[in-house]
């Protein structure tokens, strides 16, 4: 056969996830890695301000703050056994990758520097707690170059700009995948023993994102239409401090360093809506918190911005009304240069993308589109599980964003995604291969390609009058406005007529190009489609869902639910129908309770 | 402000030579010049093939010459251009795929060969290995690296001799050399002592001028010659 591959396991994406998980894959199993970008382009790239893990380098800290920290933050619907597991092994994981090289900044005793996040606590006093480690405001791209060179150290195989399109099941297992190398056009079937999904979230739904565009979900939607369902898509995060207008991330870290957000009116106001740890306060809390100011007219100029404050200047004023202090108990002090040395991209991109220095000047930021909480189902060790009982499906693992374990529930703490990529890309590497070594190839179908070349030719012979630019933009925009912080039945409603409506059209897409040798245009119609398909599972989980959980918030139903809703929801794509399922969160130690920062 | 843009097309399957396509387009001042490959993609020709992901200067996938000088199509932005004729083309030194589409694998291949990873086979200690804010300091800049290739292709030495390791290798190899963890410095020096190591460097400045992410990469070289040179790593 031509264009055949056969590995003992194979990853598809090669971010954080999918190297740590080719690493220790390729440990004792032939392994492959596929990736539709080079594995230096990927998206842990722009994770800016840091891995967190209990490391008590600066302060006091111990992983069962962290977890309990998890808990809250996920609003009481992440699974505290895994949690706690992830939370557990932070630390060594964190240990682990300053031993593959990884530079992160240092303390003066030359240990793994720490700074405050969003919802990382003392859990005694209820203070901001320095947990997240950093390499200055690159930390992802230097987790993305540590672990890219360790696996050229280890010789791992990779298959770069090779666009996965299918995956295979065969007798209830996994049996491979298909990818098409955009180089030539071909297709290739790739036989394995064990797939390990990697590829990242699907933020391009909506209008704002600090999303790459590679960020299409493709993993989630391929295994959705091979019947494996898909969990919690109603929780999309929505970070607090994107660039208005374009949605870059400016890192939490800005105010883990002291920055703050003010309104029109000059009003740190976030002390109205958390108290306690106020602009520290967790995703979730900040990005609603800003959407009121600006519907009662504190937007900046009356507009859809607030300004994000970290002139040393003003960080030093709100320091000392906050009472904070150094590590040496003196009074917590920052220059323009500290900050320039700890955030030098965070500047770099306001002069580029903005015209303003930070250190002068106040940036205008929005909420934008950042984590997907939901995806595919997994228990701590990868393992798919397709159903309400968490059944195993054989040979196929998930692990990173495209994966619900699920830890981060119903919103995500700052520094929580590098550490699951870390924690579960590794377990997930450890038990595919641990897997292979006793399993058999499984038998492939007579024809591997079939049902990839049926979606692809139907893009490739399309010959209507639509664009595929002009329904991704309508996509977007009704998502951003009616699935995004704040929901209504009646605005999903709206949204989810208009998705659908937009799956008719891109059916009817001009002819695309009719090349083989990177064609990426019937690729982006390709990846318009996974949009479009997970938009409409993302609209129809969080119709059903009749309360507001962390970043689900409904204007209709604005209280949580216990008694209805702790529960996870699984959606099937059933012949382009959606069909939704339930089960259980695991509870252990925390009894949830409300939430208050 | 209306722009017009010029962009450099080649497609192996229909085209004998490489041609130039011209596109009118509204265009805000603040778009990216990769936000107007979008719109020339999205509305008059899907065809135009063009690589890219985060569009905020971070993946370096969208290197590309923009009026000549090697640029992140997501980092330039139509302001800064000063002008509103917009000549795009592909980076120099490395062969044309597709359009703006280049074969990065010599690139990558130079990257590999000064062993970019950490090599250090004493047993680490339990938590992390210490490193001064001073030590870690030393190779501060040349960890900013995104592998995008605008300084690589943009050196005069690079395209008269493709074997010529490159700024882009120099870097990587400099962030290890100088990394007191490390433990191979010497080894990527007796690479670099090479032919095509870091003597092919006229320093030109061109790759410095070119970098994105504002490293100082002759300065970097320069550091690595002095290196060979002396023999000691400082």
């Amino acid at each position: 056969m031509n264009n055949y591959h056969q590995f003992d396991v194979v990853v598809v994406g090669a971010g954080g996830a999918g190297l740590m998980a080719a690493l220790y894959a390729s440990k004792t199993a032939s392994t492959a890695v596929l990736s539709k970008l080079y594995p230096t382009r990927s998206h842990t790239g722009t994770a800016q301000g840091g891995v967190g893990a209990a490391l008590g380098n600066i302060e006091e800290d111990h992983p069962e703050w962290h977890t309990f920290d998890t808990v809250k933050g996920s609003d009481y619907l992440g699974d505290q056994d895994a949690i706690e597991f992830m939370c557990y092994e932070a630390v060594q994981a964190v240990y682990e990758l300053e031993h593959y090289g990884l530079p992160f900044s240092r303390t003066a005793d030359g240990r793994i520097a720490q700074r405050p996040f969003g919802g990382h606590t003392n859990n005694v006093t209820g203070k901001p707690v320095s947990r997240a480690c950093y390499a200055a405001d690159r930390t992802g791209h230097m987790i993305l170059q540590t672990l890219y060179q360790q696996c050229l150290k280890n010789n791992v195989n990779f298959f770069d700009e090779y666009q996965v399109v299918d995956v295979l099941i065969e007798n209830g297992a996994a049996a491979g995948v298909i990818a098409i190398e955009l180089a030539s056009g071909e297709m290739h079937v790739f036989h394995a023993k064990a797939v390990i999904f990697a590829t990242g979230g699907h933020g391009r739904i909506w209008e704002i994102t600090s999303n790459a565009y590679s960020f299409t979900g493709d993993g989630p939607a391929i295994v959705m239409r091979r019947g494996v369902p898909l969990e919690d898509m109603e929780f999309f995060q929505f970070h607090p401090t994107g660039i208005y207008r374009l949605g870059i991330l400016i890192t939490e870290g800005v105010r883990g360093e002291g920055g703050v957000l003010i309104n029109d009116k000059g009003e740190r106001f976030m002390e109205k809506y958390a108290p306690t740890v106020k602009d520290l306060a967790s995703r979730d809390v900040v990005s609603r918190a800003m959407y009121l100011e600006m519907r009662e007219g504190r937007g900046i100029g009356g507009k859809r911005y607030l300004y994000l404050d970290m002139r040393p200047e003003t960080v030093n004023k709100y320091a000392a009304l906050d009472g904070r202090k150094r590590p040496d108990g003196s009074p917590y002090v920052v220059t323009g240069e500290e900050l320039l040395a700890k955030l030098p991209d965070i500047v770099d991109f306001a002069r580029t993308y903005l015209g303003v220095d930070p250190v002068t000047q106040m940036m205008p930021v929005q909420p934008t589109a950042h984590y997907a909480m939901g995806g595919i189902p997994t228990n701590k060790y990868g393992e798919v599980v397709i159903d309400e009982k968490n059944t195993v499906m054989p040979g196929l693992y998930a692990a990173g964003e495209c994966a619900c374990v699920s830890v981060h529930g119903a919103n995500r703490l700052g520094t929580n995604s590098l550490l699951d990529l870390i924690v579960f890309g590794k377990h997930a590497g450890l038990r595919a291969a641990e897997y292979s070594q006793g399993a058999d190839f499984q038998k492939l179908p007579a024809d591997p390609t079939e049902f990839a070349r049926q979606q692809f030719e139907a893009i490739r012979n399309s010959d209507g009058d639509e664009k595929a630019y002009v329904i991704g933009n309508e996509m977007k925009s009704v998502m951003f406005d009616e699935v995004g912080v704040f929901r209504t039945e009646q605005g999903m409603n709206l949204a989810l007529e208009k998705v659908r409506e937009l799956r008719e059209r891109l059916k009817r897409v001009r002819r695309p190009d009719q090349g083989k040798i990177f064609n990426t245009e019937v690729i982006n119609i390709w990846e318009l489609g996974n949009l479009l398909e997970l938009a409409e599972v993302t609209t129809i989980s969080a119709l059903a869902r009749t309360e507001s959980r962390g970043g689900h918030a409904r204007e209709d139903y604005p209280k949580r639910d216990d008694a209805n809703w702790l529960k996870h929801t699984l959606a099937w794509w059933d012949h382009g129908q959606v069909r939704l399922g339930y089960k259980p969160v695991v509870i252990t130690k925390y009894q949830p309770k409300e939430r208050v920062y | 402000m209306q722009v017009k843009l010029k962009i450099f097309r080649y497609n192996p399957e229909v085209d004998k030579k490489p041609h130039y396509d011209k596109y009118e387009v509204e265009a805000d001042p603040t778009d990216r010049v990769l936000d107007l490959l979008e719109y020339v993609k999205g509305n008059f020709d899907g065809t135009l093939s063009f690589r890219r992901s985060c569009a905020h200067g971070i993946c370096g996938s969208d290197a590309m010459r923009i009026n000549g000088r090697n640029r992140l199509a997501c980092k330039m932005l139509v302001k800064e251009l000063g002008t509103d004729k917009i000549l795009v083309e592909p980076i120099l030194g490395l062969p044309v795929i597709k359009d703006l589409i280049v074969d990065m694998e010599p690139f990558f291949a130079n990257y590999r060969s000064v062993l970019p990873y950490l090599i250090n086979d004493e047993p680490p200690p339990k938590k992390e290995r210490l490193q001064s804010i001073e030590e870690r300091e030393r190779f501060d800049d040349t960890t900013k690296c995104i592998l995008c290739a605008c300084c690589t292709t943009s050196c005069p030495s690079y395209w008269a001799n493709e074997q010529y390791v490159g700024p882009a290798a120099i870097v990587a190899a400099h962030r290890f050399i100088f990394d007191s963890r490390d433990r191979a410095g010497a080894e990527r020096l007796r690479i670099l002592n090479d032919q095509f190591g870091v003597y092919r460097c006229h320093t030109i400045f061109n790759c410095t001028e070119a970098c994105p992410r504002e490293i100082q990469v002759t300065k970097a070289i320069g550091e690595v010659k002095r290196a060979i040179a002396t023999g000691k790593i400082e």
